[in-house]
């Protein structure tokens, strides 16, 4: 069984002469326990499509199959307990006057869990956070652990699937660092299925299986991480994204 | 190489509720016609440090330096009068993100050609000839359509460009950029790069490019300070870069991803309570 | 270093901490802050103190008064400030003036409390679901809204205690049926920013609810600028009760209301300039306090000014 599998998946936004199509004609899956990298320049649709599938914006048409089922337009708190999505700024994603605990304490208590203190406790250990940051407000954390409490938030449903965008752009590379070691960890403890989008390859290249490049809504390439390494793309476009990626000297 | 810049001793204060909050630390180098980078952490002072040679810290901040002379000149003893001409004439500054810069309800040609004419006693027509010829110095392939339009039509790469092309405009000396490009997709920021080494290396200016980005840092310029709470810790060649010594420089390095050496694991750089407190080292020459 | 090593924290180090121990004390750190923050504003705690001396005033108002503020004396009406045992004067049916003050002061801080709290909620309720809920009900909504926003204020208050009769509390409700519609504009526009933010977005992932998303995590973030903007419009509340007061609309004779004494003494104020006067001071002052106030809260509530 597919983790996601995405067929011929279109998204716009706007009515008539305004409508703009973000997503055209996109296609990939992501086997369960895979990882799987949407990469490409902004405006590709590369995070729009990741917004799809969690139902942020119902304008798309096209399958979106998640763990064997195809979802329509309504998602509910049960899809919401399989599939969760960490996001790109932690300095945008968490509430500004809620504290880690009164965060973790309602998405909890959401999806109906009843040991609420215990759970918290564990999420916070699991996400690298002592007890001491369970009372702390997002003004009080600094960006990496900000994103470690988005993340330990999108865990406490027990999802399948994290979708993560570009859950490490807005981190110093130092930082950058723990993250990625982190869902690294978290992947291979709860075997998760991971569908992450970024601009920077060698961030993909870290945490992926495959890859699929957009360009301008369309999906140009999809390849593994093994023949990016060794620049067996098959689109020009793909090459030039990374040798741009690689410094400025390189390209010549 | 003649000295452009030359800083000694720069401290950037500001007092908070807790005591002096001390965001740059005895900073000490020279800039001449060549690239410098800047390289630190969000906190690490490097904002910090280009924005007080244009003395652009506001109150309650407090900047001092045993010497901060541009061409032999006192910046510091400089009037705030003074420091306008500075500002912009003799040292540029470009930011993050140009959006910030420009006037939203007004033409980028018209901005362009309005900062030439401030500069110089030129007629209307002789500035806007100058303004197309500028948008086209920083490869912006058809200026007289970008010249009518308005700053939220143009995308962010074309956006900064266009403010290269008016900080270009009085010929400046000096040109400090604060993360000129992390605002930009990779292949954008390729261009926008490759403006700014063309000028430097035809008028001769002195760059100092402020970054996060230790590999861009390293492949465009000529000289890294890299800083780490406020201070220097260690000065290199750009293309020795990956000689580095201190042990910040080295975990930075390690703590990267690389497309051409996957790791199982990324290293995680510990940070040693005792950096904070060694010495500045001088980036002069 | 272990624990035991460290001194026990006083409570400033205590409130003052980065690492709260428990939810309370999360939320006292937070407030205690704020306050240092708003303390450091003089011209703001200046009008607090005005305004705390309002509320000492009119609560221990039988105790303060020197004089009963309803018992003419005919024989010592008009009479000029300072006069032993009138201090601020009489007025042309003898009441001390200073006892009418502060007598006045009750209806005052009674029609400014009851316009504060009617007249945000309404507007906070219809604004957000207005701007969260989009779509006809944010069309249906807002147009409402820009009729009453149409009227000038001071005639639609009329209308109503025209309709409703003269009195205090068909005041308070006019002045709060007027006063609702910019409280609710800011609130919509404020919620359309809230609405598309990523930490919405996030408990929206989480399946929660509008009702949830609104009243729990919209309103807290819509409240300190209707607070910051309510303080601001005290003045103008106060000064609207006068108005009506004065018109012969709000209070009505013989009771203290300060817009009242403004219009019976508006009779004499070229021979006996107290009578009007001193309500208008009283006035002035409490307008200028609560604006003050607001400045002040201003800084510390809303963000987007001061730091960074």
């Amino acid at each position: 069984m597919n983790g996601i599998t995405i067929e011929n998946l279109n998204v716009w936004f706007g009515d008539y002469e305004d409508r703009v199509d973000a997503v055209k004609g996109a296609s990939f899956s992501v086997p369960k326990g895979g990882s799987f990298g949407l990469v490409g320049e902004s405006g590709s649709g590369k995070s729009t499509i990741l917004r799809a599938i969690m139902g942020l914006f119902d304008t798309w048409s096209g399958k979106i199959e998640v763990l064997g089922e195809t979802l329509t337009h309504k998602r509910d708190r049960e899809f919401y307990r399989k599939v969760q999505m960490v996001f790109q700024d932690p300095y945008a994603s968490l509430h500004p006057r809620q504290s880690v605990d009164q965060v973790l304490s309602e998405t909890l208590s959401l999806h109906g869990f009843k040991d609420i203190d215990a759970r918290i406790s564990k999420l916070l250990e699991d996400v690298g956070l002592g007890p001491a940051f369970r009372f702390r407000y997002p003004h009080q954390l600094s960006g990496g652990q900000r994103q470690r409490v988005a993340i330990a938030r999108a865990l406490a449903p027990e999802p399948e699937i994290l979708l993560l965008d570009e859950p490490t752009s807005a981190l110093d590379v130092s930082v950058q660092a723990e993250i990625l070691n982190l869902l690294s960890d978290l992947r291979a403890e709860r075997k998760l299925t991971y569908l992450m989008v970024s601009h920077d390859l060698a961030v993909v290249g870290h945490l992926c299986h495959d890859i699929a490049v957009m360009q301008l809504g369309k999906i140009v390439e999809v390849l593994s991480i093994e023949d990016m390494r060794a620049l067996q793309t098959r689109e020009d476009y793909t090459r030039t994204l990374l040798q741009a990626s690689m410094g400025y000297e390189l390209r010549g | 190489m003649t000295k452009l810049l030359d800083v000694e001793n720069l401290w950037v204060k500001f007092p908070t509720r807790n005591g002096i909050f001390d965001a740059v630390r005895g900073v000490s180098f020279t800039l001449g016609q060549e690239r410098l980078g800047i390289v630190g952490e969000s906190g690490s002072g490097k904002s910090m440090t280009g924005r007080a040679i244009l003395r652009l810290i506001r109150k309650p901040g407090i900047v001092t330096a045993d010497k901060m002379e541009l061409d032999g000149q006192d910046l510091l003893a400089m009037s705030e009068k003074e420091m306008r001409k500075v500002r912009g004439q003799r040292i540029s500054m470009i930011m993050q993100d140009p959006k910030f810069s420009l006037n939203p309800v007004m033409r980028v040609g018209q901005q362009i050609a309005e900062a030439y004419m401030l500069h110089t006693n030129t007629s209307k027509a002789q500035a806007k000839q100058k303004a197309l010829e500028m948008l086209d110095a920083v490869a912006i392939r058809d200026p007289e359509r970008v010249y009518n339009m308005f700053p939220h039509e143009v995308s962010g790469g074309m956006g900064q460009r266009i403010m290269i092309a008016m900080m270009l405009i009085p010929d400046p000396e000096i040109m400090i950029a604060d993360e000129p490009t992390s605002a930009l997709d990779v292949s954008v920021q390729i261009q926008v790069l490759e403006i700014m080494d063309k000028l430097v290396r035809e008028r001769g200016m002195g760059l100092i490019f402020i970054s996060h980005d230790l590999n861009l840092v390293s492949s465009f310029c000529d000289r890294v300070l890299i800083m780490y709470a406020g201070r220097v810790v260690e000065t290199l060649q750009a293309d020795k870069l990956h000689d580095a010594k201190h042990p910040y420089t080295r975990g930075l390095l390690n703590s990267l991803p690389r497309i051409d050496n996957p790791v199982e694991r990324l290293e995680v750089l510990e940070r040693d309570p005792a950096w904070r407190d060694e010495a500045s080292i001088s980036g002069a020459i | 270093m272990s624990i035991n090593d460290l001194p026990r924290p006083t409570w400033r180090e205590w409130l003052l901490t980065d690492t709260p121990t428990s939810r309370n004390h999360a939320r006292l750190a937070n407030m205690y802050q704020a306050w240092l923050a708003f303390r450091g504003n003089h011209m703001a705690m200046f009008g607090l103190g005005i305004l705390l001396f309002l509320v000492f005033v009119a609560a221990l108002a039988p105790w303060l008064a020197p004089h009963d503020p309803f018992i003419q004396d005919l024989g010592a009406r008009l009479q000029p400030p300072g006069t032993p045992g009138y201090i601020l004067g009489s007025d042309s049916l003898g009441r001390d003036i200073l006892s009418r003050l502060i007598y006045g002061s009750r209806i005052t801080l009674y029609i400014v409390t009851l316009v504060a709290i009617v007249a945000p909620l309404a507007g906070l309720f219809v604004g957000t679901v207005a701007g969260y809920a989009g779509g006809w009900a944010d069309i249906l909504l807002m147009r409402i809204t820009d009729i009453f926003l149409a009227f000038p204020r001071l005639v639609l208050a009329l209308a109503f205690v025209a309709a409703l009769g003269a009195g205090i509390e068909n005041a308070v409700l006019a002045i709060s049926l007027t006063a609702w519609p910019p409280y609710a504009r800011i609130a919509r526009a404020e919620t359309l920013t809230i609405r598309n933010t990523d930490y919405i977005h996030a408990i929206r992932l989480q399946g929660a609810g509008p009702l949830r998303i609104i009243t729990k995590h919209i309103w807290p973030l819509c409240i300190s600028s209707l607070v910051v903007r309510v303080t601001l419009d005290m003045a103008g509340i106060i000064l609207a009760a006068a108005g009506l007061g004065f018109l012969g609309l709000g209070a009505q004779p013989p009771s203290p209301e300060w817009g009242a004494m403004i219009s019976e003494g508006r009779k004499f104020i070229l021979d006996h300039w107290w009578v009007a006067t001193m309500p208008g001071l009283a006035i002035f002052t409490v307008s200028l306090a609560f604006n003050l106030l607001g400045d002040g809260l201003r800084d510390v509530l809303d963000p987007k000014e001061g730091k960074s």
